[in-house]
C-alpha cells in the first residue's frame, strides 16, 4: 500500500457499489490528486491504465459523513478545555475518522467572551488527512438565544445584539473561524444580523429560540437557511401557529430555497415518530446531527469530565447518580444506522441526511458529501449494515477496521 | 458462408461471444501478436459483450492483447452524450474488460477534419495488420455500419450523410426531436470489412427477417449493402429463429443439418477452419 500513498496516482476502486446522483449503483470509483475523475474521459483521452486498483470486497461506498453540530466526544469539551484547545481538536478529529466522518464543524455552546476569544483563533479551518477530519469552521451555538429555551446552555452567558454585527464582534473577537452560528430570530435587530452574516457568507442556523413561524419566515427571508436540532429547544408544533417546526412546509418562503434541519438520530433525543414526521414531510432538507458531548466514544461507567460527573449506561449519558439526560453520545455511524431504521427509509435517504444534506446546506455540494467527478475524494466504505469498513480522505485511506 | 440459427436471442448472444473466445484462444495473442477485431454497437451485440464480460470476470478469456476498432461514430456529438458510440462502447464493454485504452480506436467524430480523420483509421487498421474477426450487426434495411442502401459495396472509412429514414428511426434517441439527430456519421466502408479474415454478422428479430432473406437467398445488390459478404470467403451469420421468417424452408432447413457441425465451432477443443492447422489462419 505504500505505493498507493502518492496522490497523483490514478487508483481504482472497483467491486463495489457507489452512491452517486441519488442512487446506489454498480460502478467502479475512479481518483487522482485527491479528487474523484472521469474515467471514462482517461480511457479515451489520456488513454491510460489506473496505476493502482483496489478490491472493495463489494462494499458500499457512500460519501464521507460530515456533523455540523458536535461540542467534543471521547473525553474532549471544545467550549470547557480552552486550554488545550488544539491537542482536543487534533483527538476528536483523529477519532471521528473511526465513525466514517471525514468533515466536521466543531460546535461551541454558549460560552464566555473570554472562551471564544481564546477558543476561536485556534480552531481554523483545514483539510483533513491522515491525522484527521477536515475543519470545515466553527458552528457557534448561541450565545444569541433566547433564555427560554437555553437547554443546557448556560443563562449567565446568553446575550443580545444590541449593536448588531459590533455584538457579535465583541462576543467572538473575530468571524474569521466561523461558519455557522445558532441564533433566536425573534431577538431584536435579528434581521440586521442575519443580512450581515449571510453577505459574509457564515450560515445562520435558527433555533434555542421561542419564534413563531412568521418569526422564521422572515429570518429565512432574511438569509437563515438552518434549523439547529428540531423539535429540541424551540416551541413544541401547534396547530394554530406551528412555530419553527412549520417551516418544513411553509409556502411563503422562496421556492427555491431548501431550508436544512439539523435532527438527533440516537433513539433518545428525538422519539423515533417524530423523525418520521419530519422525514416525511421534508426529506430533502433532514442533516443527521450528533451534537455529540465528550462522552461520546467513553466506556460505559462514570467519567469526571470538567466539572461534570459523568455516567455511561445502556448508550446513554446521565448526570451521574441521576436519570437526567446529559447529551447525546450516538456517533454519525450509529445515527446514519439507527435513523434508516426508525424512519423506514431507503439507504439512499440515510446516507444522503450525513452527506449531500449537511453539504448543501454549508454550500460546498460541488466539493463535499458527493461522488461526483471534480469533489474531493472524501468517502467511507460500508457494509451492507452500513457499518465502516474504511474511511478515505483525499483518496488516502485514513483509517479502516 | 455459414449460418447458425439459434433458438432463442439469449443463445444468439452466448453463441457469439463463446466464438468470439474461442477465435482469441485459438489466435493466442500476445505482445507482438495482437488479435484485431472490427465492432458494432447497438441493440443487436449487447448480450454478445455481457456474456463476453461474464467470461472475462470468470477468468476466461483476457483482452490485453486485443486491438478494436469500431464500425461507426455520430459527427458532432460530443464523446460522452449518452447516444455516442464512444459512451455505448465505454458504458457495455470497455469498462468491465482488461483491453488497453491505446488499442480501442473508435473514428472521432468530433475531430477537425474528418477526411483526414478517416483516412487515418484505414491506416491505423492496416498498421494493425488488418481484422481478423470483424463483428457487425444490421439494419432492418440491409445496412451495415452506416453503409445504407445505395452505398458503394468498395466503399472505405468515410463521412456519410445519413439518410432521412434513419434519422426519423433514430429521433426517439434523441428526445425525440429529429432536429437534434446527428446527420452526418463516420463509418468504415463496405470495402473496409470485405478485408477482414472473417466477418461475423449478427441479426436477430422478426423486423430484421426481410434483410436476411436479401442477404443470403438474393444477389449481391448495394441496396442490400449486408449482400456483398455473399462475396466474403469467410462470413459466418448468426441469427434467431425469429429473423428467419422470410427464408425458404429449404434454405433453413439446410442451416440447421450443419447445426452439428457448427456446435464444433465453439467447443473448447473444436476446430474453426477443420483440416487446417491454425497457423495457416
Amino acid at each position: 500500500m505504500a505505493k498507493s500513498s502518492n496522490k497523483k496516482l490514478l487508483k481504482q476502486f472497483y467491486n463495489c457499489e457507489i452512491l452517486r446522483d441519488g442512487q446506489i449503483v454498480r460502478e467502479d470509483l475512479w481518483v487522482r490528486n485527491g479528487k474523484f475523475v472521469n474515467p471514462e474521459k482517461i480511457f479515451y483521452v489520456e488513454k491510460i491504465m489506473p496505476d493502482v486498483r483496489i478490491d472493495c470486497g463489494n462494499a458500499l461506498i457512500s460519501p464521507g459523513y460530515i456533523d455540523l453540530q458536535i461540542n467534543g466526544g471521547f473525553g474532549v469539551d471544545f467550549s470547557h478545555d480552552v486550554t488545550t484547545v488544539e491537542s482536543g481538536i487534533n483527538k476528536v478529529a483523529k477519532t471521528l475518522l473511526a465513525h466514517g466522518v471525514t468533515s466536521f464543524c466543531p460546535t461551541l455552546v454558549t460560552s464566555p467572551n473570554e472562551t471564544y476569544q481564546k477558543v476561536l483563533p485556534k480552531i481554523k479551518k483545514r483539510n483533513g488527512g491522515s491525522d484527521g477530519a477536515t475543519i470545515l469552521g466553527v458552528h457557534v451555538e448561541g450565545p444569541f438565544i433566547n433564555p427560554i429555551k437555553k437547554g443546557a446552555h448556560e443563562e449567565n452567558f446568553i446575550k443580545k445584539f444590541d449593536k448588531g454585527l459590533q455584538s457579535l464582534l465583541d462576543t467572538y473577537g473575530s468571524l474569521d473561524n466561523i461558519c455557522y452560528i445558532t441564533l433566536a430570530p425573534e431577538l431584536p435587530n435579528s434581521s440586521i444580523v442575519i443580512k450581515e452574516l449571510r453577505q459574509r457568507n457564515i450560515k445562520v442556523s435558527v433555533g434555542h429560540s421561542i419564534a413563531n413561524l412568521s418569526e422564521g419566515e422572515q429570518a429565512v427571508k432574511n438569509g437563515a437557511t438552518f434549523i439547529t436540532h428540531l423539535f429540541n429547544a424551540m416551541l413544541p408544533f401547534h396547530h394554530r401557529d406551528p412555530g419553527l417546526v412549520g417551516l418544513l412546509t411553509s409556502i411563503r418562503i422562496p421556492q427555491e430555497k431548501i431550508v436544512h434541519y439539523g435532527i438527533i438520530a440516537d433513539g433518545v433525543h428525538t422519539h423515533p415518530a417524530a423523525l418520521r414526521i419530519a422525514h416525511r414531510t421534508h426529506p430533502e432538507g433532514l442533516v443527521l446531527v450528533t451534537d455529540a458531548i465528550s462522552a461520546m466514544g467513553l466506556e460505559e461507567g462514570v467519567h469526571q469530565l470538567g466539572q461534570l460527573t459523568i455516567q455511561v449506561r445502556g448508550g446513554c449519558a446521565y448526570i451521574a447518580g441521576t436519570d437526567t439526560l446529559c447529551g447525546s453520545i450516538a456517533e454519525m455511524s450509529k445515527c446514519v444506522r439507527f435513523f434508516k431504521e426508525a424512519a423506514d427509509c431507503s439507504t439512499v435517504e440515510a446516507l444522503e441526511a450525513a452527506t449531500l444534506h449537511p453539504a448543501r446546506a454549508l454550500g460546498i455540494e460541488s466539493t463535499k458529501g458527493v461522488l461526483n467527478f471534480g469533489a474531493d475524494a472524501d468517502f467511507v466504505l460500508l457494509t451492507s449494515e452500513l457499518d465502516v469498513i474504511s474511511t478515505w480522505i483525499a483518496g488516502e485511506r485514513v483509517y479502516s477496521v | 458462408m455459414r449460418l447458425v440459427i439459434c433458438d432463442t436471442v439469449d443463445y444468439v448472444a452466448e453463441w457469439s461471444a463463446k466464438y468470439v473466445m474461442k477465435r482469441i484462444k485459438d489466435f493466442n495473442p500476445n505482445e507482438n501478436k495482437y488479435f484485431v477485431m472490427g465492432l458494432p454497437t447497438g441493440g443487436t451485440p449487447l448480450g454478445m459483450y455481457k456474456k463476453l464480460i461474464e467470461y472475462y470476470k470468470a477468468g476466461k478469456i483476457s483482452f490485453k492483447y486485443v486491438k478494436t476498432f469500431n464500425m461507426d461514430e455520430y459527427v458532432d456529438l460530443p464523446r460522452d452524450h449518452p447516444e455516442s458510440y464512444h459512451y455505448y462502447m465505454y458504458n457495455n464493454f470497455f469498462k468491465h474488460i482488461d483491453i488497453d485504452p491505446k488499442n480501442a480506436h473508435i473514428l472521432d467524430g468530433n475531430a477537425p477534419d474528418l477526411v483526414a480523420e478517416c483516412e487515418e483509421y484505414e491506416r491505423k487498421i492496416k498498421e494493425a495488420g488488418g481484422i481478423e474477426l470483424f463483428i457487425g450487426g444490421i439494419g432492418p434495411d440491409g445496412h451495415i455500419a452506416f453503409n445504407e442502401p445505395g452505398s458503394s459495396l468498395v466503399s472505405r472509412t468515410r463521412v456519410k450523410t445519413l439518410a432521412q429514414d434513419t434519422l426519423e428511426a433514430n429521433a426517439r434517441f434523441f428526445g425525440n426531436d429529429i432536429n437534434k439527430v446527428p446527420k452526418q456519421a463516420l463509418t468504415v466502408g463496405v470495402g473496409t470489412v470485405m478485408d477482414a479474415v472473417e466477418v461475423m454478422i449478427v441479426i436477430t428479430g422478426s423486423h430484421k427477417a426481410f434483410a436476411l432473406y436479401k442477404a443470403i437467398e438474393e444477389g449481391v445488390n448495394h441496396m442490400w449493402t449486408v449482400s456483398a459478404f455473399q462475396q466474403h470467403p469467410r462470413t459466418l451469420i448468426i441469427c434467431d429463429e425469429d429473423a428467419t421468417l422470410e427464408l425458404r424452408v429449404k434454405t433453413v432447413k439446410y442451416f440447421k443439418a450443419l447445426s452439428a457441425v457448427h456446435r464444433k465451432l465453439i467447443e473448447e477443443d473444436g476446430a474453426v477452419f477443420p483440416r487446417r492447422s491454425l497457423n495457416d489462419v
